[in-house]
């Protein structure tokens, strides 16, 4: 075999695949896009075409995914040095950096098109926005700016709900922004139990992560102090017009149990961690994706209920 | 040196082809299902072809 032949069949190899590019979409990432943009369709008072509203969330997700391969494309570097994310597609050499750009750059021009012809243009402008503001704002200006980012880069993961109400109703109310501020609020308590035991990925990065710039006993304070703030919010929530009884009992049993954690991540030190590997860490981590989807869950059971005058106060 | 038409890459790429070929396809029928539902729903109006014309004539 020549050199020639070795060095094409090795091209081959890193030729990217259909699953390359998928993997670009951060597909786990958008499943909660879908789930919560879905809930803020159905939850709005307002009925949708099924094919609108299928083709407003498959844009949205879209959108989201976007977003993602345009972020992938712009940390490339950092990705490369961290454990959680070397083998993503363009650290890995399965997709050129340029060629993430222009995917993702296509699909977010497509998704807000598209989302504006299906339901509205108003929609389609918020999902417009939602892309500058986590691939400009989070990923390119505060990411390596503030140690802040987690509760910065949040928003723009809490805005699918609101996107999933406007493509329904074509207008802003409450509502949307309580399922906004349930993800924003949730967002900075699970990233940061996620950094505390991967604390060596961020350091290797220099991504100035909460653990790294003020330590961990600040980060565990701050996980307590969000969680309280989010049980006041998630509870309260429950005595809006997307709450009820179901939400309110997954609310008060959900949040008892995150307090729990949280005040548990409190009082730990680092050699308890260490003794366990961050048991309880990993524990909360693992709690607080149940608990934004049990959340999400039961706005969309009360709003499903209510046609035949279950769901709802 | 020529590809033979079995050469290993059109495998590789044959995945790549067939997904982005279905997606293309899926698209076709849900911007099809979409004008048929945007184009029967109630609120639908055709634009006035004969007002925009006089107003084409004034101009």
């Amino acid at each position: 075999m020549s050199d020639a032949s070795i060095n094409a069949s090795r091209a081959y190899e890193d030729e990217a695949s259909f699953g390359d590019y998928f993997a670009l979409l951060k597909p786990r990432v958008m499943s909660l896009v879908v789930f919560t943009a879905l809930v803020g369709l159905l939850a709005a008072p307002v009925s949708v075409h099924p094919v609108v509203g299928f083709c407003a969330i498959l844009f949205i997700a879209i959108g989201g995914g976007a977003s993602g391969a345009l972020n992938m494309w712009w940390d490339a570097d950092i990705d490369k040095v961290m454990k959680r994310t070397k083998s993503r597609p363009i650290p890995a050499g399965k997709v050129e950096a340029g060629d993430a750009l222009a995917f993702g750059l296509a699909l977010s021009g497509l998704s807000v098109i598209m989302l504006a012809l299906a339901a509205n243009v108003f929609a389609g402008a918020f999902l417009a926005f939602t892309i500058f503001f986590y691939v400009v704002v989070y990923t390119m200006w505060l990411k390596r700016a503030t140690p802040q980012n987690i509760v910065i880069g949040g928003a723009a993961g809490a805005f699918p709900p609101v996107i999933g109400w406007i493509a329904a109703t074509g207008t802003m109310s409450v509502e949307p922004w309580l399922m906004f501020l349930l993800t924003f609020m949730w967002t900075p308590p699970h990233f940061w139990a996620l950094a505390l035991f991967m604390r060596s990925d961020y350091d290797d990065a220099g991504v100035p992560m909460l653990t790294v710039t003020h330590g961990r006993r600040a980060t565990r304070i701050h996980i307590l102090a969000y969680t309280v703030l989010l049980a006041v919010l998630a509870v309260g929530t429950a005595f809006s017009g997307i709450g009820g009884p179901i939400y309110l009992a997954v609310a008060v049993v959900l949040n008892a149990l995150f307090l729990h954690g949280a005040w548990k991540i409190t009082r730990r030190d680092e050699d308890d961690s260490e003794a366990d590997n961050f048991k309880v860490e990993r524990s909360f981590f693992k709690l607080s994706l149940l608990y934004l989807f049990l959340h999400f869950g039961a706005i969309l059971a009360e709003a499903l209920l209510k046609p035949y005058g279950l769901g709802g106060w | 040196m020529a590809l033979r038409k079995e050469h290993e890459i059109h495998k590789r790429r044959s995945g790549l082809n067939k997904g982005v070929g279905i997606l293309l396809a899926a698209f076709v029928v849900l911007i099809m299902a979409l004008t048929m539902v945007k184009v029967t729903s109630a609120s639908f109006k055709f634009p006035d072809a004969q007002s925009s014309g006089e107003q084409g004539e004034q101009n």
